[in-house]
């Protein structure tokens, strides 16, 4: 049992990194993810952590620190959103490549232009094809725990590949929930020291970081970094079936809600997870069967776990908070992939909602599932959620 | 108590609306409630109309939506009800409370609210006990004088906790004057 505080997500955020005590930390403030690394800066001044904070002037500068402090053996983080992610991007798609097992609490915030300081998924959403590992968060509790577990899979001498933790700006970043924080030392003992077979630091075994590297062995690097992603999963649930013992709670790939009987199930991601859970609820109430499902590690994609899952659904909606212009949004995308080997393949809709932090509505989750029961469906075609007309 | 108790704040901001929700959430939560409190931001500037919610219940709270059936509404600045509809959403059984010295016929028609508008000299109180202007903790026992949602004693706890790193004993004495002075002297 641990003890329950009344915090934000962005303070769950950096309880965890309070407990992780990792030697160096880097950001560059942004808003919604300012407060995790504000409350950080606290510990580290009040002497409650021994990390070292480097205060830098942009968060391409942030990444790159972090890449020298883990090149040379440290246990490194951040936290960015939005801009700050798209400004350190050359770095952030470099650090898979140098195998460098930062992990990074990624507030999810809408990409300029129009500015705009509120949720979507679009900032995280233009990342996923560089090889970093992708975990997703209903709300504050979420955030902590997966932050934790995102450590260890991470720096598992497997895998190597780095992790971003993902929340909802505001809406989870901002919110003050009932969190569960566990016992510092059985934390601290769980997520244990880093350790590396070779430190740039190192100087008995010398060795060459980032080199050049031609069309002779480019192809190589890259193949031996899908191999160590594709062992994520089952590091995942190894780390996770440890972090149960502290917890009491499971780590699946992704939640299902209601979905064994379900006629037609919702797909979303992070805080509007919950807002389906209530919806799922309601439409219950009146007979009718319906679910969701949540995925939570989204790089590696679980294919084979999704499509058991929702094998039996005859209808599926996906709700994405990101567009990718003129092509499928990126949940939907990934599950029509899932989806596509069964021999009775379920109907399919996609949604978007929630843009620059649109509300999303119980009421209107309710209503994508009237009409996914209904069976007025385009698939070759998204539908707006609580666009004004 | 319905499955959840939702309270809506509107004021400016620099007056307190996010922590006043926050600190009442923080002493349901002390009471071994589940509990949301979340502000809505829009472009961050001292004196910008804001808005605040808590949801309080004895079940976990699912949905991450905004309060849009409030059982109460608190208004930390009477003048925003001249651009923001401050009752949207509030039933006429529900709570309206006002900053305001009096309860006059102006101030109910600008609510735009069929319901019992309640009053608190929130202003008033805190630059008489503190010398500032910080409305959230007086409204905040006027909130629990007329709904009993939380124990003052829950609030006097998250009022010290909060406030006492910050701004020393004496201070946090005055804020639980504001506090229990709200409580006594929220009219109709």
């Amino acid at each position: 049992m641990g003890v329950k505080k009344a915090i934000t997500g962005a303070q769950a955020a950096a309880e965890a990194m309070r407990q992780i005590n990792p030697d160096v930390v880097v950001a560059y403030p942004i808003t919604p993810q300012t407060p995790i690394v504000e409350q950080f800066a606290k510990y580290v001044a009040d002497g409650i952590v021994d990390t070292e904070m480097v205060p830098v002037e942009s968060e391409h500068s942030a990444m790159s620190a972090a890449v020298g402090a883990e090149t040379a053996g440290a246990r490194a983080m951040s936290a960015t959103s939005s801009q700050g992610l798209a400004l350190m991007w050359e770095v952030v798609a470099a650090t898979p490549g140098l195998r460098l097992p930062i992990v990074m609490s990624l507030v999810n915030r809408a990409l300029s232009a129009p500015i705009n300081i509120h949720c979507d998924h679009s900032d995280v959403m233009g990342v996923t094809t560089v090889g970093w590992i992708q975990i997703f968060s209903e709300n504050a509790q979420e955030v902590y725990e997966n932050t934790l577990l995102a450590i260890r899979v991470a720096e598992d001498k497997r895998i190597q590949l780095p992790a971003m933790v993902n929340q909802d700006g505001f809406i989870t970043s901002h919110a003050v929930e009932p969190v569960e924080i566990f016992d510092d030392a059985l934390v601290r003992k769980f997520v244990g020291v880093r350790s590396l077979d070779r430190a740039l630091l190192d100087v008995e075994h010398p060795r060459s970081v980032g080199p050049l590297v031609l069309p002779d062995y480019y192809f190589e690097f890259k193949r031996a970094q899908e191999e160590a992603m594709s062992k994520v999963f089952e590091v995942y649930r190894e780390v996770g079936t440890e972090l149960s013992a502290i917890t009491g709670k499971q780590y699946p790939f992704f939640e299902t809600y209601r979905t064994d009987d379900a006629e037609a199930v919702v797909v979303v991601l992070n805080s509007a997870a919950g807002t389906a859970k209530a919806a799922v609820d309601a439409v219950r109430a009146q007979g009718k069967k319906v679910g969701m499902l949540k995925p939570i590690l989204f790089r590696p994609f679980p294919y084979t776990e999704v499509r058991d899952a929702l094998r039996h659904v005859p209808v599926v909606g996906v709700l994405d908070r990101s567009m990718d212009f003129g092509a499928y949004a990126p949940v939907y995308s990934e599950f029509r992939n899932a989806l596509w080997e069964l021999d009775k393949r379920p109907s399919m809709q996609s949604y978007i909602y929630g843009l620059g932090g649109r509300d999303i509505m119980t009421t209107e989750i309710e209503a994508v599932f009237e009409e996914l029961l209904s069976g007025e469906l385009d698939p070759e075609h998204q539908r707006y959620i609580g666009l004004r007309g | 108590m319905k499955e959840v108790y939702e309270v809506r704040m509107h004021g400016r901001a620099g007056q307190g609306a996010k922590s006043g929700s926050q600190l009442l959430a923080e002493a349901a939560f002390r009471e071994g409630k589940y509990i949301q409190s979340f502000p809505e931001y829009g472009s961050e500037r001292r004196g910008a109309p804001t808005v605040s919610y808590t949801k309080i219940a004895d079940k976990v709270l699912k949905s991450h939506e905004p309060i849009v059936n409030p059982d109460v509404v608190m208004v930390l600045d009477f003048g925003i009800m001249r651009s923001v509809a401050v009752a949207a959403g509030l039933p006429d059984t529900g709570i309206l409370i006002v900053n305001t010295k009096v309860c006059s016929t102006e101030i109910k028609k600008l609510a735009q609210f069929n319901g019992t508008l309640y009053g608190v000299d929130a202003t008033g109180i805190s630059l008489e006990l503190l010398g500032m202007d910080t409305p959230n903790v007086p409204m905040l026992g006027a909130l629990v004088k007329l709904t009993g949602i939380v124990k003052m004693e829950s609030l006097e706890y998250v009022l010290r906790e909060h406030f006492l790193p910050k701004i020393g004993e004496e201070k946090v004495q005055k804020n639980i004057s504001m506090l229990r002075k709200g409580y006594e002297e929220v009219f109709k």
